[in-house]
């Protein structure tokens, strides 16, 4: 087996402050479909891209890093045998059918360093 | 001849007709597509050294095949521990089957007969995954499937050999890094993983057809690789138009093999070619494939390319050949498939239809393409157009332009002949 990062590029992500039940009830969905198929090692959301802040050498800058029509509005850890099994997993995201699209990276190593404090 | 020469003939035609064979075989004993690919290598090395010695083996291919597992099984065994390669992904069942490096050893090993033609199969579809960049495909099929130098290969594909060579690298090492499975795709993967196999057994079949180098025009092994590839998908996809379409493609093509040059291995041209000797039966089997692909609907890049060339090896004489409708044929080519080759092909019966100066107006036009820029045929069309304009000077221009980029040396001397002619 072998862990691949999903990147989920969105417009933005949909866990506005203001987001409906409605909103992210796609992405909720599909977070339970990836637990059930005991393929998911980690998953995160992030918030919308107006609370990025950027630093590039020693300037800080507010947005994403990449000045660009989609940003990373979530990711998760994968455990796959190969790249096909991965990317069958990986294209099921909502964000393949809402105009954005997932990138699939190999791991190369890591992990948790420790659990967040209660 | 010799049995010093006869063995080395021996060996260049395994490597042209088994490569892929034992590259395939040699891959799941390997594990990995660089220690397979080294190891066979070397297993043709030690051919030109012992078959001179001790004969042609009955069985070239099992003999290739036996020598390059054992090296593999050699290296893996002595580097083991070292190794930090990531295995490459053979299905489990197959691996199981195939059975651990040990037990082959102890073992006949067995006769790459049958399976083969699937081993080579599930190289295309690794060599052809999507997760490589489409030149990536096509330039790791040519070099891993066909065995064809990366020269040759850069030079068909219109890239520095430098370039080539990087770009076949790189795929490697997605193949292992990123785990791309080793296998035949599943039927629910096979229709979106076709298009990219169906381009590279083209490319294999042009690549062979017009060898890019050297002095032999064809490459026969390519040229029946190509077919062979082509036929074998056909079985497995059979109901597929496009299939269907590169198999008569390449037969319609294919057909007019012994009638492209002269006793002296001198290139004709179509109107001189002696449609006697023409292959009836590719050429009907072709027609057949044509027929009822066009039956199906919305016919695709291949199924019109297979048109055309069935339209053209189907005509009684040069002169007869209907060019209105290899214009038509390429108009809806051109509509699927906007390439400038094909824009730049359509002239050739253009020319017959509309004369050879509206012809040669749209290749004025496709010569600010930059993918034409170092295409040889381009030159060798304008040249050709320009002489029947009856502008000479202008011509031995163009015909100069195309020598300078064409590397096989029955072109060039075609060239050469043409240019004289054009004084």
């Amino acid at each position: 087996m072998a862990q691949y990062a999903v990147l989920i590029y969105a417009g933005d992500s949909a866990h506005r402050s203001d987001a409906t039940a409605q909103d992210t009830a796609p992405h909720d969905r599909h977070a339970e479909e990836l637990e059930r198929s005991g393929a998911l090692l980690a998953a995160y959301a992030l918030t919308p891209r107006d609370l990025a802040t950027s630093v590039r050498g020693d300037v800080v800058t507010d947005g994403p890093f990449v000045d660009a029509k989609e940003i990373v509005a979530g990711f998760y850890l994968l455990e796959a045998p190969d790249l096909d099994a991965a990317l069958a997993i990986a294209r099921l995201n909502p964000a393949c059918r809402l105009g954005g699209g997932v990138e699939v990276r190999p791991v190369a190593g890591g992990g948790f360093v420790r659990h967040p404090a209660g | 001849m010799s049995g010093q020469s006869a063995a080395a003939a021996a060996v260049a035609d395994a490597h042209r007709r088994e490569w892929a064979l034992v590259l395939a075989a040699t891959v799941r004993t390997a594990g990995d597509l660089d220690l397979a690919e080294e190891c066979v290598q070397e297993a043709y090395a030690a051919a030109l050294r012992s078959w001179p010695r001790d004969g042609v083996p009955g069985n070239p291919a099992a003999w290739l095949t036996t020598a390059a597992r054992r090296r593999a099984i050699d290296v893996i065994r002595r580097e083991l521990a070292l190794r930090s390669k990531l295995p490459l992904l053979v299905e489990p069942e197959e691996a199981a089957a195939d059975g651990a490096p040990d037990r082959l050893l102890d073992e006949e090993v067995e006769e790459p007969g049958d399976a083969v033609p699937d081993e080579r199969l599930r190289l295309v579809f690794t060599c052809c995954h999507p997760a490589l960049a489409p030149e990536a495909q096509l330039a790791l099929t040519l070099r891993l499937v066909c065995g064809v130098p990366t020269g040759d290969v850069a030079r068909a594909l219109l890239v520095s050999e430098a370039t080539m060579a990087a770009r076949i690298t790189r795929a490697k090492k997605k193949i292992s890094g990123a785990r791309i499975p080793y296998r035949v795709p599943r039927p629910a993967e096979l229709p979106d993983r076709l298009r990219a196999v169906l381009g590279v057994i083209h490319l294999l079949f042009t690549t062979g057809h017009t060898a890019p180098s050297g002095a032999e025009l064809v490459r026969a092994g390519l040229v029946e690789r190509a077919l062979h590839l082509a036929r074998m998908l056909r079985e497995l996809m059979p109901d597929e138009p496009e299939v269907r379409g590169l198999l008569a493609l390449l037969l319609a093509t294919d057909a007019r093999r012994a009638t492209r040059v002269d006793a002296a291995g001198r290139l004709l041209p179509l109107e001189e070619q002696d449609r006697a000797r023409w292959d009836r039966a590719a050429i009907a089997e072709a027609h057949e494939l044509v027929v009822a692909g066009l039956r199906g609907g919305m016919p695709g890049r291949y199924l019109l390319q297979a048109a055309i060339a069935s339209l053209y090896a189907q005509a009684p004489s040069y002169e007869a050949t209907d060019w209105a409708q290899a214009v038509l044929l390429y108009d809806r080519l051109l509509a699927v498939w906007p390439s400038p080759v094909v824009a730049l092909n359509r002239a050739v019966p253009l020319a017959m239809v509309a004369g050879p100066e509206a012809a040669l107006a749209q290749v004025e036009w496709l010569e600010r393409e930059p993918g034409l820029a170092a295409y040889q045929y381009l030159p060798a069309v304008k040249a050709d157009l320009l002489r029947r304009c009856g502008r000479a000077a202008e011509a031995r221009q163009a015909y100069e332009r195309a020598l300078a980029l064409t590397a096989n040396e029955a072109e060039r001397a075609f060239l050469r002949d043409r240019l004289a002619a054009v004084g």
